[in-house]
C-alpha cells in the first residue's frame, strides 16, 4: 500500500544517492538537517544505504561526522524495528527501495514518540499498552495439558492470522491524526490485538476486561475514525475493521455492565 | 536466605522460554535484550516448526523424528537429548496453539502439517509462511503477563559484555552496557543464561538479521566456555541474492512442490519463465530420487555449488539456480507462503507467482556453540526432564540455550526442527536453572562488590580506549573482509589451503582490529561504540570456527573437503559387495572423527580438543544416503 504511493514518483536515473536527514543529538537537543551522497548501486534500500554511510559517514560539506543512528536488525521487513519516514511516509526503512524513491530521499524520525537520537526513537509506550489490554491469551502455566486449543475453522485463523502479523513498529500510530503527546488515546495497534485475542476460543475469556480497558478514558472513543492506520500499515492489518467491530462490542459490554448492576 | 536473582540475555524463543519457566517456578526475572525482545531474530523463521502429529495417514512417528534427525545430523548430535525433544515436541506445539499461535488449519479445524527436507512425512506444523515470527508473539505475550505481574524486569536496549566470576570461576552476574547512556553497569545473578543466538554476521553477509553477530557466545568463549563444533555452520539452498542481506525464501516453498532446476543450455538468455520443461535440468530430482527437491540442506546446497560452479550450469552462467513455484495455484501459494512471496516481490521486484525466483546457497544457521552438558535418562536412554546438568555450559552458573548453543543438529540441521529447538531447549534451560537454584547454597549478594567493580572498570577501560583511540581502522571494513574470508574460504565446499590463508587472514584481522577508532566519540547512544566491540568478537569466533574446520580432515554434513570425501559407489545399494565396502570405510573414519570438536580460548588462539559422541540411541551403523 505504501509501497504503491511512493514507487508512482518517476525516478531519474542516479549516479548517486542524495540523502536528506533530520538529526538530532539527543533527547534534549534541537534537531537540525544533514545531507548525504554516497556512490549509486542497484537494489540498495534505505537501510542498507544508511550501513553503507556508518562506513563512510562524511556528508555533503565533505566534513566526516558521527554517523547517523538508527534502529534497525532483520532487513526484511518482518520485525519492525527501522520505523521511521521516508519521504513523509511512516514505513519500514529496510522496505525502502532506493530505486523506487525520489531524490533526495528525506528520512525523519517518527514524530508521535520521544527521540532517542536522529533517527531512533523510544516506542516503550506502545509496549507498555499491550500489558494494558491484556493482549495474552491466559494459561494455566506453559506445561503441556494433552490438549490443543479448541479447533478453530480456517477462516477465522484467516482472520486471525491478518491481525497477528503486527509488528508493533509504529507506523499506524504515526499516522493516526488522534495519537499524539496531548492526546491519551491508545491508537490503533493494541486495538488490533485486542481484536486478535477476544476472537480465540479462550483468549475471549479476557474478553471484557479487554473491553473495560477501551471503555476508559483515552480507549476506542479515541478513534476519530480517519482510517490512515490502514493505509500505512506495512502488512495490511485491517485496523479499521477490528476498531469498527470493538465500538460495537463495548456499547453491548456497557449494556451488559447496566443489566448487570 | 536473600532472594535468588536471574538474569537471562536475549529474547528470542529461547530467552523468552527460559524466562517464562522461571517465572511460573516463582522467580523474578532481569531479561536483557539488545532491542524490544518481540524484534528478535526468531521472527525471521518461516517455514515451521517439526513435530509428530500423524495426521496426514502417513504413519509417522516420534522414532521416525529422532531417525531423521540424528542421520540428518550425520550422527554428530548428542542422541539422549535428541530423543526426548523428539518426544516433548508435539506437547510443544499443543502448548503454542494455546497460547494462541495462528497455525494454518485443516478444514476440520485442527493445526495443519507440511512436508519439510530431510524426512518423507509431513511433520511440520506451521502459520502461513512467517510461523517464527506468530511462535515468537505467542511466548512474548505470555511473558508480557508475567511482565505485567512484576515477576519479569525487561532491559531491553542493554548490551551484555561480559560474566562477573567469582574467585571460583563461578558466574555470579553479567556486566552490560546501556547503548543509550553508554554506561556500564553490572548486575548480580545466581545463575546467566545465555539465549544469544546465532553468528550469521561472520559471513558478513547471511540471512540472519543485522544483531546475529555472536559477540555474546564469543565474549563467554573468551572468559572460560567452551565453544563446541565451531566448524559446522548451515548454508541454506535457497536465499535471495543480495548485497545487504541474503534474504531466505524458505524450504516450505519446496515442501509445498516447489521445484528447484537450471536451463539445460549453459548461459541460456531467456526468460526463466520461457524456458519449456524439456530445455530444464531439475538435478535434485535427478541426483536424489528418493527425496528429490526436499533432500536436507547439506546435499542441496552441494548440489546447488555442483551445477553452477562445477559444471557451469548456473542461470546467465551466475551463482543461481532457479526455484520455481509458478506451477502451483496462486490461492494456495497466497495462503501458504505469502508472506515471503511479498517479500521476494518486494526486495527482487519480480513477480514469484508467475516467475521462477533466483536462489543461491546464504549462511543461515550456526550448528556449533556454546558447549552445554545434559543429564541422561538412564531408564528411557532420553534427557533427565529436569536436572541442574542440562544445558549447563563448562562454567559453572552459566547456562545456554537457542542457537548460541551446540545441541541437537550435529553436522546439519533438518529444516524445522530449529524453532523445535530454540523453543525446547528454552524450556529445558528454564527448568534446569530452576533445579540449580533451588541447590544453590551460596547467593550472589555475598560476593564482594570490589569482584563487581574490577569487571565494571575492565569493560569502562575497554570502552574508554575505544573512545580515545585514533588508529585508523574502521570497524565495518573489518567486518566486510571478515565476511569475504568466510565467504571465500569457510563456505560449502572447503579445502585446507584456503583455510589456511583464512586462519593468516583473520590473524591480521586481529592485528588491524587493536587499531579500530571510532567516528563517534560522544556518550550518548553511540552505536558506533557497540558495533566496533562486535566486529572484535566476530573476528576471535571466526578464527574459532575456521581453526576448527582446517583441523577436521572429514566430510561430514555441513563440512565437505573433496579431499577427504569417501565417495559412495554410484548406482550401488546396500547389499552390493561396494557399498559394503564403502560403509566398512566409512565405519572406520567414525573411529577417528565421529567426534565433537571443543574449543578453549587461549591467548594465543584457540585450542581444540575431541570429546565423544552419546550415540546410544541409535548407533551409527548405516551411512546416509538420500538417494
Amino acid at each position: 500500500m505504501v509501497r504503491n504511493m511512493t514507487a508512482s514518483t518517476t525516478v531519474a536515473s542516479h549516479k548517486e544517492i542524495h540523502f536528506k536527514i533530520k538529526r538530532q543529538d539527543g533527547p534534549n537537543s534541537q534537531p537540525y538537517w544533514e545531507e548525504f551522497k554516497m556512490p549509486y548501486a542497484p537494489q540498495h534500500n534505505v537501510i542498507s544505504a544508511l550501513l553503507y554511510l556508518r562506513e563512510h559517514p562524511v556528508n555533503t560539506k565533505g566534513q566526516r561526522v558521527a554517523p547517523v543512528a538508527w534502529e534497525s536488525n532483520c532487513m526484511e521487513e518482518v520485525c519492525g524495528a527501522c520505523s521511521m519516514l521516508v519521504n513523509g511516509v511512516p514505513r519500514q526503512a529496510c522496505a525502502a527501495l532506493v530505486d523506487d524513491l525520489a531524490q533526495p530521499i528525506v528520512l525523519e524520525p517518527l514524530t508521535k514518540f520521544p527521540i532517542i537520537r536522529d533517527l531512533a526513537v523510544d516506542r516503550q509506550k506502545m509496549f507498555d499498552a499491550l500489558i494494558r489490554v491484556k493482549a495474552w491469551v491466559p494459561l494455566d502455566g506453559s506445561q503441556d495439558v494433552h490438549e490443543p486449543a479448541p479447533r478453530i475453522s480456517p477462516a477465522d485463523q484467516a482472520l486471525r492470522y491478518a491481525f497477528s502479523r503486527c509488528m508493533t513498529c509504529g507506523c499506524c500510530m504515526e499516522a493516526c491524526p488522534q495519537y499524539h503527546d496531548r492526546s491519551d488515546f491508545i491508537g490503533p495497534a493494541p486495538l488490533g490485538q485486542v481484536a486478535l485475542h477476544n476472537s480465540h476460543p479462550t483468549g475471549g475469556f479476557f474478553k471484557s476486561d479487554r473491553l473495560h480497558a477501551l471503555m476508559d478514558p483515552g480507549g476506542i472513543a479515541g478513534c476519530g475514525n480517519a482510517q490512515n492506520c490502514f493505509k500505512v500499515c506495512p502488512k495490511d492489518i485491517p485496523l479499521t475493521h477490528a476498531i469498527g467491530a470493538l465500538g460495537r462490542q463495548t456499547t453491548v459490554q456497557w449494556l451488559r455492565d447496566l443489566l448487570i448492576k | 536466605m536473600a532472594k535468588q536473582r536471574v538474569v537471562v540475555v536475549g529474547g528470542g524463543l529461547g530467552g523468552l522460554w527460559a524466562t517464562l519457566r522461571l517465572a511460573e517456578a516463582g522467580h523474578s526475572v532481569d531479561l536483557f535484550s539488545l532491542f524490544p525482545v518481540k524484534r528478535s531474530h526468531s521472527c525471521c523463521a518461516q517455514g515451521g516448526i517439526n513435530a509428530v502429529l500423524d495426521i496426514k495417514g502417513q504413519h509417522d512417528s516420534v522414532e521416525q523424528h529422532v531417525t531423521d534427525t540424528i542421520k540428518g545430523g550425520d550422527y554428530l548430535g548428542d542422541q539422549p537429548p535428541i530423543k526426548t525433544m523428539c518426544q516433548d515436541a508435539p506437547g510443544l506445539v499443543r502448548t503454542y496453539d494455546r497460547m494462541g499461535v495462528t497455525f494454518s488449519r485443516t478444514p476440520e479445524g485442527i493445526m495443519d502439517q507440511r512436508l519439510f527436507g530431510g524426512v518423507k512425512n509431513r511433520r511440520t506444523c506451521f502459520a502461513g509462511a512467517t510461523t517464527g515470527a506468530q511462535l515468537l508473539y505467542g511466548i512474548d505475550e505470555q511473558v508480557r503477563a508475567h511482565e505485567g505481574g512484576g515477576r519479569v524486569r525487561k532491559l531491553e536496549f542493554w548490551e551484555f559484555l561480559s560474566l562477573v566470576l567469582d574467585e571460583q570461576g563461578v558466574c555470579r552476574g553479567i556486566a552490560a552496557l546501556n547503548v543509550r547512556t553508554m554506561k556500564v553497569e553490572t548486575f548480580r545473578a545466581d545463575i546467566v543464561l545465555l539465549a544469544t543466538g546465532g553468528a550469521g554476521l561472520i559471513w558478513g553477509r547471511s540471512t540472519m538479521s543485522t544483531n546475529c553477530t555472536g559477540a555474546a557466545a564469543a565474549r563467554a568463549y573468551q572468559q572460560g566456555a567452551k565453544f563446541a563444533n565451531g566448524e559446522f555452520a548451515q548454508f541454506h539452498p535457497t536465499a535471495m541474492k543480495g548485497h545487504d542481506k541474503l534474504r531466505l525464501m524458505s524450504e516450505a516453498c519446496r515442501g509445498e512442490g516447489g521445484r528447484v532446476w537450471v536451463p539445460r543450455k549453459p548461459g541460456d538468455t531467456r526468460l526463466g519463465r520461457d524456458i519449456p520443461e524439456n530445455e530444464r535440468f531439475h538435478f535434485l530430482e535427478e541426483w536424489y530420487p528418493a527425496y528429490g527437491n526436499t533432500c536436507p540442506r547439506d546435499v542441496a546446497s552441494r548440489a546447488l555449488v555442483r551445477v553452477t560452479r562445477h559444471m557451469g550450469m548456473g542461470v546467465r552462467g551466475q551463482d543461481i539456480v532457479y526455484l520455481d513455484l509458478t506451477h502451483k495455484p496462486r490461492e494456495f501459494l497466497e495462503a501458504r507462503l505469502g508472506g515471503i512471496l511479498d517479500m521476494y516481490q518486494t526486495f527482487a521486484g519480480v513477480d514469484p507467482y508467475t516467475n521462477p525466483m533466483e536462489v543461491f546457497p546464504s549462511m543461515h544457521y550456526t550448528m556449533g556453540g556454546l558447549w552445554v552438558g545434559y543429564e541422561k535418562d538412564g531408564q528411557t536412554g532420553g534427557m533427565a526432564h529436569i536436572s541442574p546438568k542440562n544445558h549447563a555450559t563448562s562454567v559453572p552458573g552459566l547456562y545456554a540455550c537457542g542457537e548460541c548453543d551446540f545441541a541437537y543438529h550435529g553436522a546439519n540441521r533438518l529444516g524445522a526442527n530449529s524453532l523445535l529447538s530454540a523453543s525446547f531447549s528454552g524450556r529445558v534451560a528454564g527448568d534446569a536453572a530452576a533445579a540449580y537454584l533451588k541447590n544453590l547454597k551460596s547467593s550472589c549478594d555475598k560476593v564482594p562488590d570490589s569482584v563487581h567493580d574490577a569487571e565494571r572498570k575492565r569493560q569502562e577501560e575497554i570502552n574508554q580506549a575505544l573512545l580515545a583511540r585514533t588508529g585508523g581502522e574502521n570497524a565495518s571494513t573489518l567486518h566486510h573482509q571478515l565476511g569475504e574470508l568466510m565467504q571465500q574460504y569457510v563456505f560449502v565446499e572447503r579445502d585446507n589451503a584456503g583455510l589456511d590463508k583464512a586462519l593468516a587472514g583473520i590473524g591480521e584481522l586481529k592485528e588491524r582490529a587493536k587499531k579500530i577508532s571510532l567516528d563517534d566519540k560522544g556518550n550518548w547512544s553511540n552505536q558506533s561504540l557497540p558495533w566496533a566491540r562486535q566486529v572484535q568478537d566476530m573476528i576471535v569466533l571466526g578464527e574459532v570456527m575456521t581453526k576448527c574446520a582446517r583441523l577436521r580432515d572429514e566430510c561430514r554434513g555441513s563440512h565437505y573437503k573433496a579431499e577427504f570425501e569417501l565417495k559412495q559407489p554410484e548406482g550401488k545399494f546396500a547389499g552390493d559387495p561396494e557399498y559394503e565396502a564403502y560403509t566398512e570405510k566409512w565405519k572406520a573414519n567414525n573411529e577417528r572423527w565421529l567426534k565433537h570438536s571443543i574449543a578453549t580460548h587461549t591467548p594465543a588462539g584457540p585450542q581444540v580438543e575431541y570429546w565423544p559422541v552419546d550415540s546410544s540411541v541409535m548407533p551409527p551403523t548405516k551411512p546416509r544416503d538420500y538417494r
